[in-house]
């Protein structure tokens, strides 16, 4: 059998263009671990692979899986009293990285090997100038003057698509949006012109059309300047757009490597195939249930003989108890999984769950919800109380929500969808406008009618975590509104909390633990039973599956469908993740900058949308299959978002829209029915 | 900026009449005065006609609110009257004091910021190695023993070992210098142990937090020398909270000082705030606390301050 353990192995495997000469960076069997209370943890286990010059190559897996600390330990970054480096070679450039000294290391640290990190807000110093954070590698490496650095910086800032420079370089970080201080965070990355760089999670905290203007740069300018790209990230439509080569790793290892088209179009890894399955897509028509990859990850810090996979696969045998080794697959990836040759030849193929009904209701019934010209000011202020201007956080917003539907509610961050979601839930008062729940018109409500709609109108947040009282137990959190409110009598408490747990598909035990024993996805299950257990009608959904992984992602999603269906809710599905909210919603609102762009049916909206905004919004976001990624033209949207205290005049997207012409800017483009059923706010449609 | 702090300035006035409300009647709820410990202190025998005379005299027989406003009116011309006691200005008997106290507070806090910062900065550099544990253990010692007792070990210590004694009376820095170091270098340890303790810990922790930021992580990522990674990076951040605790101890300071300089004998304004309490010298005692409460605020500012000069996310636009 072939079997392809060490990277000689591998270097017979590469990807064998004719002008790449020998790869760059080589992996050799790395194993990285950390020293905590709780044992060794055993982050990096096996981990081999090749960078060629100049290529891209993606690494893909859920949070914990090693991505992060397989990096860091390329650049020898891991925290020096606990991490640890037992055994593995990285050579780079034809040195071995683990065997130079410390100053040898940091000579190659920012010169020869740069890297991005995730937190664009956090990742750069807050009390220095970006000139000063951009210049600092220039005098060290190159030994630049201060007049050089300056002239480089400069022309670093232009390259990354920053307007008038100069300014920027006596600017503090957080004088500048967050799309900017990754641009800069590339530009510092650049700086030396290194043959490497590994950008960790680089746009993850972006907005959708600020990721593609990023990511696009960094692809543009490692094939101008033949810099070789390690993307670390877990959007699978990312790397099909971007890399050459994927590593989908899974617990400390490399579950599957390979070409990316392989990859995508054949996974030969039950992880892969499940991974490719759970997420909604923006590419396929959208499916019933979202299939899932059932259970946890395992703890990295209990050692075990079997396959890491064993517990969570499907197709599980008596030799998964033994681990495999990174087979030769048919396509040319290697896979770590006994059964990769059953899974080419089709004999198993992952089970497809039954297509359960679309949630569409019938809008004859009266709204459970309505929204009329709703408006929300905010002062915006500039230090000590004196207000100096206001932030038009949401402008004459209108829509209904009927009984069993979902709306979903898109746009960038800042747009002001959640400040909707709190006008809805009265944790905000409106400037104007109305809000009517049940027929009921709440700024006229009388008290008692106001603790009813409190009671059927319920929230899940984005973070699971800090929502949930830490000092309580998962019995108590959801059990306190049955008290509070006397949904059932005191001494049956205790098995409606039962009962609840088990609707969200936990057992009933965990009504012992507390939060932060819990798992990411676990707690955001908890948060569904707390709102569940008032009985609502209505759940406002803000970014509620937005922090978690992939495969848990898909289950909460199935989660949230059933849960409708059973008990008639109706969703108003706040997100940024366009596939996500294409998924679960009937009919779907675009925000932007405060203002309704487009309110449609979901496959009007995703398959015929006439707003300029929609249309770049959606072409931003990228689907997870290579082939069509990669025939692909980008269409970049230019530009940031506007400032509050300089709003555009007109139409608000005008300062980027592609069509934008002068009529545009003269007067506010009203929410007009188009079609049927389908309203846009553009003069051009 | 400018704004902001005269707004700052402007703001103090109420909080400074607050407190003079307070400590005025305060004082005059207490029973007792001063005529009768002036008088009767040593269980003499005075007639009460002699003791009304005295009252007269004085002016505490007029009613509470007249004493009151005199009292407010003569601030505000920056006359703050009369020791009750010794009948000298108020201003006169807290200046003669009050430059002894200040050096001793000056050289504490140089003493106490100098060994802090390396003290706070190494053991989080060597967390967990005997340099941290050397430096827990210090600085536990600093929180825990009262500085009077520690100033009293000092004397002991000195008077044990060399057979000496710092002198009693005062020789400001600028007749000689050195006499005037050897007196008040002792004290100023016995209450900058403390303060040196609580910054070093301040530091020690800040420092450890700041370790972990992403940036520090993305300055080695740059290849910056190890050396400028702590002292631009790290410990330029770390230090931002440590400007707060240094000026909340100056302040404190003067607290400590009322029992550290009767354990070294010193004439300082702590020695004089323990005689006018004890004297019930109502004039003394007033002027006293709106020192204390006026410095309190005006450190409370230059704190913020401080704080806009050297973190740039922080400007105040009033
Ligand atoms: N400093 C550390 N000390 C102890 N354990 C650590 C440390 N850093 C990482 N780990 C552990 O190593 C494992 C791998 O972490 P890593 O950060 O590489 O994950 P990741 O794949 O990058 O996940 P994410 O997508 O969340 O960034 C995790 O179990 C994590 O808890
Ligand atoms: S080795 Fe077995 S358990 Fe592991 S992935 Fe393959 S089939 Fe599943
Ligand atoms: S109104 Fe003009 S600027 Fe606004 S979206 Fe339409 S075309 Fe673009
Ligand atoms: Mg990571």
């Amino acid at each position: 059998m072939n079997v392809a353990e060490t990277s000689d192995d591998l270097r017979e495997l590469r990807d064998t263009r004719p002008e790449v000469g020998a790869p760059l960076l080589e992996v050799d069997d790395l194993h990285t671990q950390f020293s905590t209370s709780r044992g060794i943890v055993r982050a990096v286990e096996g981990v081999s692979f090749t960078v060629n010059r100049g290529e891209v190559v993606a690494i893909v897996g859920e949070s914990g899986s090693g991505k992060s600390v397989t990096a860091l330990s390329i650049m020898r970054l891991l925290p020096r009293l606990t991490g640890k480096i037992p055994k593995g070679r990285i050579m780079f450039d034809g040195r071995s990285l683990l065997d130079l000294d410390d100053e040898q290391m940091r000579q190659i640290r920012g010169r020869d090997i740069s890297m991005i990190f995730q937190e664009p807000m956090t990742s750069l110093n807050p009390i220095l100038t970006i000139g000063l954070q951009i210049k600092e590698p220039l005098q060290i490496h190159l030994g630049m003057t201060d007049r050089e650095a300056q002239d480089r910086s400069i022309e670093l800032l232009q390259l990354v698509g920053i307007t008038d420079p100069e300014r920027r370089l006596d600017q503090y970080p957080h004088q500048v949006s967050g799309g900017m201080r990754q641009r800069v965070m590339i530009a510092i990355g650049l700086a030396c012109n290194p043959k490497l760089i590994i950008a960790d999670e680089p746009t993850t905290a972006l907005d959708v059309t600020i990721q593609a203007q990023i990511l696009e740069l960094m692809k543009n300018l490692s094939r101008k300047l033949d810099i070789a790209l390690i993307i670390i990230t877990h959007n699978l439509g990312v790397v099909a757009r971007y890399a050459d080569r994927v590593l989908v790793m899974y617990a400390a290892r490399v579950a599957e490597q390979g070409p990316a088209e392989a990859v995508f179009h054949n996974p030969r890894h039950p992880y892969s195939m499940g991974l490719l399955r759970s997420v909604p897509r923006l590419d396929r028509p959208r499916g019933g249930k979202l299939e899932t990859i059932e259970g946890l990850p395992p703890n990295l810090a209990d050692a075990s003989a079997a396959c890491r996979f064993a517990p969570r696969c499907p197709f599980r045998i008596a030799v998964c108890d033994q681990e495999p080794p990174l087979f030769v697959t048919d396509t040319g990836s290697l896979s770590r999984c006994h059964r990769h040759e059953e899974i080419a030849s089709g004999k198993i193929t992952w089970s497809a769950a039954g297509g359960a009904g679309l949630n569409f209701a019938a809008n004859t019934e009266a709204p459970v919800l309505s929204v009329r010209n709703l408006t929300k000011n905010f002062a915006a202020s500039g230090g000590l109380r004196r207000a100096v201007g206001m932030v038009r956080a949401v402008q004459d917003v209108s829509f209904s929500i009927y009984p069993g539907e979902t709306l979903g509610l898109v746009g960038e961050s800042g747009c002001g969808k959640t400040t909707v979601g709190r006008l809805i839930l009265r944790l905000e008062e409106p400037t104007s406008g109305e809000i009517h729940f049940e027929g009921v018109n709440l700024s006229t409500a009388s008290p008692a009618e106001l603790k009813a709609m409190r009671r059927k109108v319920q929230v899940i947040f984005q973070d699971p975590y800090s929502s949930l009282n830490p000092r309580m137990t998962v019995g108590q959190i959801i059990g306190e509104p049955l008290h509070v409110y006397k949904i059932v009598d005191g001494g049956q408490v205790e098995a409606r909390v039962a009962e609840l747990l088990e609707n969200v598909g936990l057992r009933p035990e965990m009504a012992e633990r507390y939060p932060h024993q819990l798992s990411g996805g676990q707690r955001q299950r908890v948060g569904i039973a707390r709102a569940l257990a008032m009985e609502p009608s209505f759940i406002v959904c803000d970014e509620a599956v937005s922090a978690l992984d992939v495969s848990i992602q898909g289950q909460i999603i199935n989660l949230l469908e059933e849960l409708q269906r059973k008990f008639k809710l109706a969703f108003l599905f706040i997100a940024h993740d366009l596939a996500v909210v294409r998924h679960i919603s009937a009919r779907v609102v675009v925000m932007y900058f405060g203002r309704i762009m487009e309110v449609a049916d979901r496959d009007t909206i995703y398959g015929g949308s006439l707003h300029p905004y929609t249309k770049v919004l959606l072409d931003a976001a990228p689907v997870p299959d290579p082939t069509i990624e990669k025939q692909r033209e980008p269409r970049l949207i230019k530009g940031e978002l506007p400032s509050h205290l300089a709003p555009p005049t007109g139409c608000v997207f005008s300062t980027r829209c592609p069509q934008v012409s002068q009529e545009c800017r003269e007067v506010v483009p009203p929410l007009e029915e188009k079609r049927p059923g389908h309203f846009a706010a553009c003069i051009k449609v | 900026m400018l704004r902001y702090t005269i707004n700052r300035v402007l703001l103090m006035i109420p909080t400074l009449i607050g407190v003079a409300v307070l400590v005025f009647f305060l004082l005059r709820v207490v029973p007792g005065d001063i005529v009768e410990i002036k008088l009767r202190g040593d269980g003499g025998s005075v007639t009460q006609e002699t003791i009304d005379m005295e009252r007269k005299r004085l002016g505490l027989d007029r009613p509470l609110a007249t004493q009151f406003g005199d009292w407010m009116v003569g601030m505000a011309t920056l006359d703050f009257g009369n020791s009750m006691w010794t009948e000298r200005p108020v201003v006169t008997e807290i200046a003669g004091r009050l430059e002894l106290s200040f050096q001793v507070a000056i050289m504490a806090t140089l003493v106490a910021v100098l060994l802090a910062i390396p003290m706070g900065t190494m053991a989080a550099l060597f967390r967990d190695s005997w340099i941290d544990y050397t430096v827990r253990i210090l600085t536990i010692g600093g929180l825990s023993i009262p500085s009077f007792w520690f100033g009293m070990l000092i004397m002991l210590t000195l008077l044990s070992l060399f057979n000496w004694l710092p002198p009693i009376t005062f020789t400001p820095i600028y007749v000689d210098p050195v006499a005037n170091l050897t007196q008040l270098i002792w004290p100023a340890l016995a209450v900058g142990y403390r303060y040196c303790a609580v910054v070093a810990r301040m530091i020690r922790s800040s420092l450890l937090e700041v370790m972990n930021e992403d940036y520090v992580r993305t300055a080695r990522a740059k290849g910056v020398y190890e050396r400028l990674v702590i002292s631009r990076h790290a410990l330029r951040n770390a230090l931002l909270p440590a400007i707060t605790v240094i000026g909340l101890e100056f302040t404190f300071l003067i607290g400590g000082l009322v029992v550290t300089e009767q354990v070294f004998n010193l004439n300082g304004i702590g020695q004089l705030f323990v005689q006018s309490v004890s004297r019930n010298d109502f004039t003394l005692i007033q002027g006293m606390v709106m020192l204390i409460a006026a410095f309190y605020v005006f450190v409370n500012l230059a704190i913020d301050l401080l704080y806009a000069v050297f973190d740039p996310r922080i400007r105040y636009n009033a």
